[in-house]
């Protein structure tokens, strides 16, 4: 780096913004890559049944299979509804 | 026992096909009996990066559909003793490769080499699964920039879950992961990820960081592996990558900024 960029207006670090993006994006698709595989048509089977009923986007439902011990599978289901549709 | 190996990435244009040519090459070069397979079909490429396009009679598909044997369709390098390549196919069959017939081809080629290096296609079409199925060990080609890694990170589920050896229960298959296209300068800027950063985030061990160079093109102008080219930052950064693939530990080179003196650092430049 030479003293004229020292002197140049301070950029925003894009490298560091990069290496968040990519850690939050792998590591959600990790975790769905490790669920089982009728999860995603769950979800959207899931999303269908709601949408019967409220007007909900398709990214406010997150549905998780999450493994506590080695005897339990916890089904999580999340669905976030828009405020006026209460 | 022959060792497989496949150069994958997700993402195309991160130098897959660059790095396998350079790989074997390498390994050839070591006194190891090498085959490099090119797995794109329909989009045959190696051949040009090892400057023998015009040597292609048969490839894979003729060998796999029996019109045509091995000892026919390989081409022995010319520069480098011990070095063969299996061409690709230019047909736009989409399904020429069979998992049957690739196993086929595999294991005759395993009677006689020591490594079998898989270039495989961008994507994760049949091409790209057939090239790591039967796979030893994977090297990951990555690029420091979003995209290709995030891909890189797809392709090492797809390692660990759709491989000969995870279907089989055996033991996973040994990933390396290659960045490439390593511009230093632009780390320090703080406008690329780090070795470190994408070491992190893709959590495998890493086996070599080839800088940006101009080598590389100008190789691939001339049809020559960039490793042969020993004066070039590339050509010693595989030249490094090759021994640690074949287990000796080689201190990393080119992650940094070469000093410069004292004018340039005012004045820059």
């Amino acid at each position: 780096m030479s003293l004229l960029d020292y002197f140049r207006s301070s950029k925003k670090n894009t490298a560091s913004t990069a290496k968040e993006r990519l850690q939050i994006i792998v590591a959600h698709e990790r975790k769905r890559r490790n669920g089982p595989d009728y999860l995603p048509q769950l979800e959207r089977d899931i999303l269908e049944v709601i949408r019967k009923y409220v007007d909900i986007p398709a990214d406010q439902i997150a549905v998780s299979l999450e493994q506590r011990g080695d005897q339990i599978s916890v089904l999580e289901l999340n669905v976030t509804f828009p405020d006026d549709k209460r | 026992m022959a060792k497989i190996i496949v150069v994958t990435s997700g993402k195309g244009g991160v130098g897959k096909t660059t790095s396998s040519a350079a790989i074997g090459t390498g390994l050839a070069l070591a006194g190891h009996k090498t085959v490099i397979v090119d797995f794109d079909i329909g989009l045959r490429n190696l051949d040009l990066i090892m400057g023998c396009e015009r040597r292609v009679v048969y490839d894979f598909v003729n060998v796999i559909n029996g019109e045509a044997n091995l000892k026919q369709t390989l081409i022995k390098d010319k520069r480098t003793d011990n070095l063969f390549i299996l061409p690709a196919s230019q047909t736009r069959d989409k399904d020429a490769l069979t998992k049957e017939g690739v196993e086929k081809v595999l294991n005759e080629l395993a009677k006689e080499f020591d490594f079998i290096i898989c270039d495989s296609p961008a994507g994760i079409e049949s091409g790209a699964m057939m090239a790591l199925y039967f796979a030893d060990e994977a090297v990951v080609v990555t690029n420091p920039e979003v995209s290709s890694v995030r891909d890189s990170d797809r392709i090492l589920g797809m390692l660990s879950s759709k491989s000969r050896r995870a279907e089989q229960g055996l033991e996973g298959i040994k990933e390396h992961l290659l960045l490439t296209r390593y511009n230093p300068e632009r780390v320090e800027k703080g406008e690329m990820l780090s070795v470190e950063d994408v070491k992190e985030i893709l959590a495998i061990e890493l086996v070599g960081v080839i800088p940006e160079s101009q080598a590389v093109l100008n190789a691939s102008n001339s049809g020559q592996p960039v490793i042969l080219d020993k004066d070039s930052d590339a050509g010693q950064a595989y030249l490094d990558t090759i021994k640690r693939l074949l287990g000796e530990q080689v201190p990393f080179r080119f992650l940094n900024v070469e000093k410069k003196g004292f004018i340039k650092r005012i004045f820059g430049g």
